[in-house]
């Protein structure tokens, strides 16, 4: 631990007001039950488009891994209204961006261009999303290029890990299947594949669109109503119910060997809470206490300070719409592997058997307040913000009550939920290398 | 104050400083910049100022170990630095209640860094991971073996984290006789963006900085590179199945007149590049080169870039090689475009598009003040903070015959080094 020199605890002087707050978020549900979430800013002239829809790698099976993916990257690549130079021609000839992407729970849109292109950012996205035609030419070299990247995927040694550590850590589970799925997987993939996962599974339940920038906030809910206002999809599936994850027991260890590798990356932890626990702000805190603060937390500090052994080693907790992972992750010269991965054990042992210090809670909780005005500085900040404010129910007013809830948090609700979700005893260790 | 709302002095000891008031939001940017980077470096020294810019965060007179990073972040700021090719920077960007440990920071880096003999031993093998880590990526050793092959001669032959011989050998002494030579204010500019008013943040700055002592700068004046006057080609094989190609050619200085032609061309070819770390760029895929490689199935992407720097640097293209493809097939779709460009006139449409490609990202760019304070000392470096803000109309002002010159004077064979990397395995 680094001796520090004892602060008081502080509060800092943030004028709440000045955060996005059910006064300044115009908040509007289509017919059709979009939600659109606007927040006007005048800072620059220009617009940022977010946009969550309810469908994602859950909603395919393991044996077509990769099928959203690929679905969404190939809306992009031609519409009923127009060809993909079309499509590119008219975003970049604006200087605008606009792209589809799919995770695990959602997929959507996002765009930035400057604020007179609102209009055409929300049309090209309608059109991707509502009429893709999966040119099979496009479809054939989108394929291509998907399974190149796969190909550089597996020459990654931080991809590697990754990819061992969910499979052990989420075994049985939808959380080990890659979202960006197999080249054994891609390659089976037929045009016909896309056009019936489109079909079946892009709807406007549970969308949110969100726009921040120059706009004025009825002329935006105006255009996405115009856009998507009448889109329907009745066959549009539920969000699937995911299983729990299997306990982890013992040190599971997985090694990728990859010889002609320099260094090593490992990944070692284990399942962790959702977005939805109750303490997930308490875990918040409590990641950001064992690997994020300053130069990464106890652990970059172990690792990288005090032992030189890495350029980059922390923690990192997904949270998400499920049980998203907690992991300590290090890139280290192979023969540091099994020592760094000891000294990360060892301060997750730390973690879970003593308290944090007064001096660490208050300084990280003034971390997380005290940072709320430069993450919500640029449009992307303020868009990503609220649009998490909608997809996880926190309220409208989630910012202006987000100080007191991070002051509220105890010593003991950090070492609970550790306890709850790390272990030194039973975790996965990934390790991928050439050793 | 200037119409751009930008306030410049120079202090006595000679430091350059910025200031910009934007009171959209309760934050402050601010950056040093010093003038020293990799082009400052000789070989036995490759990779010293980055590692002098690690060193930075290992302790200073006032604030030793970590307890500038715990503050900062406790403070709720960001900070980061890099170190490049022309300069370093440190910048961080706190709430504006908490700026004053920003600047009292820097004031103690600048004259009062450390350099903890224990700490030199240990970032030493930090230094040395990160530079492994990179060297897990072909496309790093590529460009590395490229770079070094473009430039025989001037400094911008190496990478900027070092040899790793000079890693190895380099003592604490050389590091601190290197901080010694180039952390002086005659050698730095500061700058600050933000919430604050000019009369007090200037009056700040010239107390914590105001005593600094000015330094005789080494005349070190890296040595020009020759005229190329024949293609370089380069071949490395390695681990991984993917295959790549470096294109790189000899380009112009940020301040010479050819850049902006350059800068158009740029855009046409393979879509606009943002100089800026803070803004993202746009998709390419209506620039001729994607459509010429990726369209045609040969190359699974295609990149391009131009960079503003002190001396003449590279434009350089980069291609992935998709399954199943061959380097050169994707090297001889990208001469034809090149041939194109060189052998007739673009069109005033796409010339037009790289314009207003260009003014959508420094509207993008002016969201932050970070990214604010990043231009103006980056501009500082190789030119004055003017460079930026007369770019949109010195790009207007670039015609189609511009573009056709430019492409015929640097797109030449003669003038370009060719990097292939092939994986073992085929």
């Amino acid at each position: 631990m680094p001796s520090t020199k004892t602060k008081p605890t502080r509060k800092p002087a943030l004028d709440l007001s000045s955060l996005p707050g059910p006064e300044t978020i115009t908040r509007r549900t289509l017919s059709n039950g979009i939600v659109v979430l606007v927040r006007e800013n005048d800072t620059s002239p220009a617009v940022v488009v977010d946009s969550d829809l309810r469908v994602g790698a859950l909603w395919e099976s393991r044996a077509q891994a990769g099928l959203a993916s690929f679905t969404a990257s190939a809306m992009m690549r031609g519409t009923e209204r127009r060809s993909f130079a079309e499509i590119y021609e008219a975003i970049e000839s604006v200087g605008a961006s606009l792209s589809v992407s799919s995770g695990t729970h959602t997929s959507g849109f996002y765009g930035k261009a400057l604020a007179e292109d609102l209009g055409l950012l929300l049309e090209l996205a309608a059109d991707a999303l509502r009429r893709p035609t999966f040119p099979q030419d496009q479809v054939d070299r989108l394929q291509g290029e998907l399974l190149t990247r796969l190909t550089m995927r597996a020459n990654q040694t931080r991809a590697r890990a990754e990819e061992a550590f969910f499979e052990a850590a989420y075994a049985g589970h939808p959380y080990a299947v890659d979202e960006d799925g197999y080249p054994e997987t891609i390659k089976a993939l037929t045009r016909a594949d896309l056009v019936d996962f489109h079909r079946r599974n892009y709807g406007p339940a549970g969308m949110i669109v969100t726009v921040v920038g120059a706009v004025k906030a009825d002329a935006a809910v105006a255009l996405v109503e115009h856009y998507f206002g009448d889109w329907s999809n009745p066959q549009q599936p539920p969000q699937p119910v995911l299983p729990t994850p299997a306990p982890i027991t013992g040190a599971v260890v997985r090694k990728v060997a990859m010889p002609g590798k320099i260094q090593n990356d490992i990944v070692l932890g284990g399942v962790g809470p959702a977005r939805s626990h109750p303490q997930f702000v308490a875990a918040r805190l409590a990641n950001n206490i064992l690997g994020v603060f300053g130069m990464g937390g106890r652990i970059g500090y172990h690792v990288r300070e005090r032992g030189g052994m890495a350029y980059y080693a922390a923690s990192a907790l997904d949270g998400g719409l499920g049980p998203g992972a907690w992991r300590a992750y290090a890139g280290v010269n192979p023969k540091n592997v099994d020592r760094a991965a000891e000294l990360i054990v060892a301060e997750i042992k730390k973690f879970t058997t003593r308290r944090v210090t007064e001096e660490e809670l208050a300084d990280n909780k003034t971390f997380f307040v005290g940072r709320l005005p430069l993450s919500l500085e640029t449009n992307e900040g303020v868009a990503s913000a609220i649009g998490t404010l909608e997809l996880y129910e926190l309220g409208l007013d989630y910012y202006r009550r987000y100080p007191g809830l991070v002051h509220a948090i105890t010593r003991d609700d950090i070492q609970q939920v550790a306890r709850e979700f790390l272990s030194a005893e039973n975790y996965v260790l990934a390790n991928a290398g050439p050793e | 104050m200037a119409k751009s709302g930008v306030t410049k002095t120079r202090l006595p000891n000679g430091l350059t400083v910025l200031l910009k008031e934007v009171h959209t939001a309760p934050l402050v940017s601010w950056w040093v910049w010093y003038r020293v980077g990799s082009r400052h470096e000789r070989p036995g020294h490759t990779g010293i100022s980055h590692w002098v810019e690690h060193m930075m965060f290992k302790g200073t007179q006032h604030f030793p170990g970590e307890v500038a990073d715990r503050t900062v972040a406790a403070d709720g700021g960001v900070r980061n630095a890099m170190t490049w090719i022309d300069w370093t920077t440190y910048f961080e960007t706190m709430p504006v209640d908490k700026i004053d440990f920003a600047l009292r920071l820097e004031a103690d880096r600048m004259s009062h860094a450390l350099f903890p003999p224990k700490e030199v031993a240990s970032e030493r093998t930090v230094v040395i991971s990160e530079r492994q880590g990179h060297e897990n990526n072909p496309g790093f050793r590529l460009m590395e073996e490229a770079q070094a092959a473009a430039f025989r001669v001037h400094s911008y032959h190496h990478e900027v984290v070092g040899d790793m011989a000079d890693l190895e050998s380099m003592t604490r002494d050389d590091l601190y006789a290197h901080y010694q030579q180039y952390y002086a204010p005659n050698n730095a500019i500061a700058v600050a963006v933000g919430d604050f008013k000019t009369r007090d943040m200037l009056a700040r700055i010239k107390e914590l900085f105001g005593s600094a002592k000015p330094k005789a700068l080494p005349k070190l004046s890296p040595r020009p590179e020759p005229e190329q006057k024949g293609e370089r080609r380069i071949r490395l094989t390695g681990e991984g199945e993917t295959a790549y190609v470096e294109v790189m050619y000899h380009a112009p200085s940020a301040t010479h007149p050819d850049f902006y032609p350059m800068v158009a061309l740029d855009s046409i070819l393979a879509g606009a590049s943002s100089f800026n770390l803070f803004g993202g760029g746009t998709s390419n895929k209506s620039s001729r080169l994607y459509r010429a490689l990726v369209e045609s199935g040969l190359a699974a992407g295609i990149s391009g870039g131009l960079s503003a720097t002190v001396d003449p640097f590279l434009y350089i293209l980069s291609a992935t090689v998709r399954n199943g493809q061959t380097p050169e097939a994707v090297e001889a779709a990208l001469d034809r475009e090149i041939e194109r460009a060189r052998g007739e006139l673009v069109n005033g449409e796409e010339l037009a598009k790289a314009v207003k490609q260009a003014r959508a990202m420094f509207a993008f760019g002016a969201e932050s003040v970070s990214s604010q304070g990043f231009w103006l000392g980056y501009t500082e470096i190789f030119d004055t903070y003017h460079w930026f803000e007369s770019y949109l109309d010195r790009l207007a002002a670039v015609t189609t015959a511009d573009v056709q010159r430019v492409a015929q004077k640097y797109l030449a064979k003669t003038n370009r080094t060719v990097g292939y990397y092939v994986p073992e395995t085929k």
